[in-house]
């Protein structure tokens, strides 16, 4: 029981932030507006556990990535609000191009023959 | 960022308001969509999981994390070791007793071997002695010397040094002083510069300098009260006035051999002995070197046999088959004594083993009582890894306590020991605490709270939750239960090793004892004499009537039975040789080639003294004197060895250089003159006796009378012998003095010291091992008796005997100590033959030790065990299931 949150920080670290970062690119937002975001935008695919996405926005905060403010939201209820700051723009851009990069080559690795079509 | 509490706890709360508010929108967003408002908190709290554990990896994001947790386990820590004080304390008090002992004889190992000697560049000095055909490491001769010295491409300096001793008058009461006769370049080779004055300088060693000498800081404090008046001043030794030129500084202590606590430095020129010029003279004269920069011993014995080899060419009479012993100078102090240190902090190192596995032992137990506290805090959201953490924090807060209190200890008693050794430990002043003593200390510590601290964190950590939680922490803990099994037999073993290297030197100092010496040890006393200065004026003649005046004048003394002078040698104490070649052979052309005897000049009562047996002849009288022919008594190894088939008595032999030929006149037992261990193994063992008043004239100059001793047996009744004597020597004139008195027992007694000491430690720390394994198997045996009350309960009620539970428990206990026993006796055969050469008279892997010793630990096992079993076996049933 106890182990599980580590394990699925460790597995989905890299992809999170990702997911993080390109949620927040459309404006700022509060961490359960973030998971709410991610759930719909997958289709009801992708669950983030919250035990995953609050360690994930303060690391991402640490890292200066994104940064964080309080807000008073439509239920007169104050919010942390995460926005993304220049460094997590650039940093998205070259996660992209890197996700980007793994998922061809994982495609190719499925479809080899696609591949030699192409060439 | 920087850590500050107040910052810390706005953002703990900010966090906790975070976390709420995505509770609240959860909810709200599950009401909107129909949910009761009670079923939508719950499940948006159900979604969310353990706020905790999501708050605890949330806050290790933010970067101080682990500072964080060492506090919050530390202040945890110290608060549960408060709640049980007396686990803490017994703790506590076992590693410091383990810890203490290992910081103390580490610091020592430390001072005497690891540390290098206390002189700039202590790897470039050595010590150069001659080799010879019967010596591995002889006296060099004066002139050789100095040939080495010029010759040599090697050594950036090299000096002579001769321990001496004088009568020194004129300041107070005559006192014998030790000296030590160097050349002037001995304070260059060592770095060492006076703190006031100078040293001497080149060409004052020669023979015919000046007399002049340099006095250590102690004598300076002593004699002159520190003043620097001092230089210039006249020092009377042995009636000739040497003028002060410089003085060592404090602290310098340097022993050479056994020669230490030197007061005055006189140059080698200044022996007036005639022998020193000869080339071929063995005066006791050895050297110490420092060798260029970069070069090795090796290369250093490479260039010094050249040397010699060139002087052999050169001087084939004397110096043939001499050459050059070079061996670094820390080797040289320290050598016996490392076996004997390594072998005691191994044996130390095995108690503080020992303790640490029954600390482990407590904590397992402990662990086992606190099985529900860490079960419940994993249901709170406690990693793993953390309570691991929490544990090895409580263990290693146990133990840097217990390693400071033991460094306390350490600190406190190892000088305190160290003056009370019956050893003379060279460099024993440079025992201190230095950085790598307080480094050993705390890497032993943090070993031992680890090692303890990780046995049961590593059980508790993997016991499952939900058996813990049902069990109220009684736990079915097999694994617990091997782990103790093991704890056992490690100790087991560890203490049988102990056991059987105490026994070991136990046995080896019983069959030293056991040796027949050669003589009658018990009421002799032997001392120094110095006769005063004036003696030396007088002619030979005037010289004999002084010493037969000493002599008649300790004879005379109520409660003395026998007494007599000796030129030099005493047995097991300080040994004479003399160089001869037997009557009727041709006279070897070199001294080289002549045979060489241990030499005893003794008068005619020393072996009625002695009570050594005369096997055939006789000895000497008191007619065998300066008027008569000479003869000597020789001793049965002499006798085998130079007259093989032959009756020695009547032959003669020619004395090299105590006045030619002289008649054998008995032939008196073997006395073992190196020592009741090693006496069988030497070389040089034939012996001969010569009477004293026979000495060549030349040799009664008092400059030859250093080291002239005086031996007396005495009635055990009498109280005071060595005052009555010094009295009696005083009422002759102030400037006789007596010095160095010990009794013979004694001196056989410190010839056993280094083993005595040896078996006194390893036995105090066998017994230790022996009391902590038996608590050990107690505690264990307690504990699994505990832990199966109602299992044996059960099978009380049942219809088992008492004697089949008594049988349950003994076998258990015993299974475990059998495996231990046997474990120990494999590790104690592998490492007692590296203490072989502490034993005497006894295999490294004697089978009566061994054997006896395991049965004496497999008696105290079984009495350990016994205990707890004939509590097992008085259980009650209906007690026992009504427990559950």
């Amino acid at each position: 029981m106890t182990p599980r949150y580590q394990n699925r920080i460790e597995l989905l670290q890299g992809t999170l932030d990702l997911l993080i970062l390109q949620t927040l690119r459309w404006g700022p937002q509060h961490g359960y507006g973030i998971s709410q975001a991610i759930r719909t935008n997958s289709g009801d695919i992708l669950q983030v556990d919250t035990g995953s996405l609050y360690p994930a926005l303060h690391r991402l905060e640490r890292q200066k990535w994104i940064s964080a403010d309080w807000k008073i939201s439509g239920n007169k209820q104050r919010v942390r609000v995460y926005r993304l700051t220049a460094k997590g723009r650039k940093q998205l851009a070259s996660e992209r191009s890197r996700w980007a990069q793994v998922s061809d080559a994982i495609a190719g690795v499925l479809n080899p023959a696609k591949r030699e079509s192409e060439t | 960022m920087t850590f500050s509490f107040w910052h810390r706890q706005k953002r703990d709360s900010e966090l906790e308001e975070e976390l709420q508010s995505h509770l609240q929108m959860a909810a709200h967003d599950r009401t909107d969509r129909g949910e009761t408002l009670e079923q939508a908190t719950s499940a948006a709290r159900r979604d969310l999981g353990n706020i905790t554990l999501i708050k605890e990896v949330t806050r290790e994001m933010w970067g101080w994390a682990s500072l964080e947790r060492l506090m919050q386990d530390l202040r945890y820590g110290l608060r549960m070791l408060a709640k049980s004080p007396g686990f803490a304390a017994v703790t506590i008090l076992t590693l410091a007793l383990g810890i203490g002992p290992n910081t103390a004889l580490f610091s020592v190992v430390n001072g005497v071997l690891f540390n290098p000697l206390p002189y700039p560049h202590p790897d470039e000095l050595v010590w150069v002695a001659e080799s010879k055909p019967n010596f591995a490491t002889g006296s060099i001769s004066f002139p050789n010397f100095r040939d080495w010295q010029k010759n040599n491409h090697t050594f950036s300096s090299m000096a002579a040094y001769r321990p001496y001793s004088y009568n020194l008058t004129g300041l107070g009461d005559a006192e014998q002083l030790r000296a030590m006769l160097i050349t002037s370049d001995f304070f260059t080779v060592l770095g060492v510069h006076p703190v006031l004055g100078r040293s001497f300088v080149p060409g004052e060693d020669e023979i015919g300098a000046a007399p002049i000498a340099m006095i250590t800081a102690g004598f300076w404090k002593r004699k002159f009260a520190s003043s620097p008046d001092a230089i210039g001043k006249p020092l009377a030794l042995d009636g000739k006035n040497y003028s002060i030129v410089g003085v060592i500084p404090p602290g310098f202590d340097l022993a050479l051999g056994s020669f230490r606590n030197v007061d005055v430095f006189v140059p080698l020129g200044q022996w007036s002995n005639p022998l020193l010029p000869k080339r071929g003279a063995g005066l006791g004269i050895h050297g110490i070197g420092r060798l260029n920069q970069g070069v090795s011993i090796a290369q250093a014995r490479a260039d010094m046999q050249g040397v010699t080899e060139s002087l052999a060419a050169e001087y084939p009479d004397v110096d043939k088959g001499i050459g050059a012993a070079v061996r670094s100078l820390k080797q040289t102090m320290v050598g016996e004594m490392r076996l004997f240190l390594l072998t005691l902090l191994a044996a130390v190192g095995f108690v503080l083993l020992i303790a640490c596995v029954n600390v482990a032992n407590l904590m397992v137990a402990r662990s086992s009582v606190r099985a529900r506290e860490f079960a419940i805090r994993a249901a709170l959201g406690a990693s793993r890894g953390r309570i691991l953490r929490q544990l090895l924090t409580e263990s290693v807060l146990l133990s840097l306590t217990g390693g400071a209190l033991g460094l306390l200890l350490a600190g406190w008693g190892t000088q305190a020991v160290l003056q009370r050794l019956p050893v003379n430990l060279p460099r024993s002043s440079e025992v201190s605490l230095d950085a790598r003593v307080l480094i050993f200390a705390l890497v032993i510590s943090l070993a031992c709270g680890i090692f303890f601290g990780l046995a049961p964190a590593f059980k508790s950590a993997r016991s499952d939750l939900h058996d813990s939680l049902k069990e109220g922490g009684r736990g079915a803990s097999g694994t617990r239960r091997r782990a103790q099994g093991i704890f056992v037999i490690v100790e087991v073993g560890m203490a049988l090793v102990l056991l059987i290297a105490a026994g070991l030197m136990i046995r080896s100092l019983g069959a030293l004892w056991r040796v027949n010496p050669g003589f009658d040890p018990h009421n002799i006393l032997t001392f120094g004499v110095a006769l005063p200065p004036s003696t030396n004026h007088g002619g030979p003649a005037e010289a004999r009537a002084a010493l037969r005046q000493l002599n008649d004048a300790l004879k005379a003394v109520p409660g003395v039975t026998a007494s007599s002078l000796s030129w030099g040698a005493i047995p097991l104490e300080n040994d004479d040789e003399d160089l001869f070649w037997i009557e009727g052979k041709p006279k070897p052309a070199s001294d080289n080639d002549m045979s060489w005897a241990l030499s005893y000049v003794v008068q005619e009562s020393y072996l009625q003294l002695m009570k050594i047996p005369l096997e055939r002849g006789r000895f000497f009288t008191e007619r065998d004197n300066e008027n008569t022919a000479h003869v000597i008594v020789v001793d049965d190894v002499f006798a085998k060895q130079y007259f093989p088939g032959q009756d020695p008595i009547g032959q003669h032999i020619f004395l090299q250089n105590k006045g030619g030929r002289a008649e054998i006149i008995g032939i008196v037992g073997h006395v073992k003159q190196w020592g009741l261990d090693t006496d069988d193994t030497e070389s040089l063992r034939a012996q001969l006796y010569f009477p004293y008043m026979q000495l060549p004239d030349q040799a009664l100059d008092a400059s030859s009378w250093s080291g002239t001793a005086a031996l007396v047996r005495y009635d055990p009744r009498t109280p005071a012998i060595a005052d009555e004597l010094r009295i009696a020597m005083r009422k002759l004139s102030s400037g006789h003095a007596m010095y160095a008195a010990q009794t013979m027992d004694e001196i056989i007694s410190s010839s056993l010291a280094t083993r005595r000491v040896a078996m006194i430690l390893l036995g105090v720390f066998a017994a230790l091992a022996l009391g902590l394994a038996s608590l050990g198997i107690y505690g264990v045996i307690s504990y699994l008796v505990g832990q199966r009350t109602q299992e044996i309960g059960v099978r009380l009620a049942l219809g088992a005997k008492h004697v089949d539970v008594l049988r349950l428990i003994l076998g258990e206990g015993m299974k475990m100590a059998g495996l231990g026993l046997a474990v120990g006796l494999l590790a104690a055969l592998g490492l007692t033959r590296l203490m072989a050469g502490l034993l005497f008279g006894v295999s490294a892997t004697d089978p009566l030790t061994f054997v006896s010793l395991a049965a004496l630990l497999a008696i105290v096992a079984l009495a350990a065990c016994y205990i707890p079993a004939r509590r097992a076996m008085r259980v009650d049933p209906i007690v026992a299931l009504r427990y559950e």
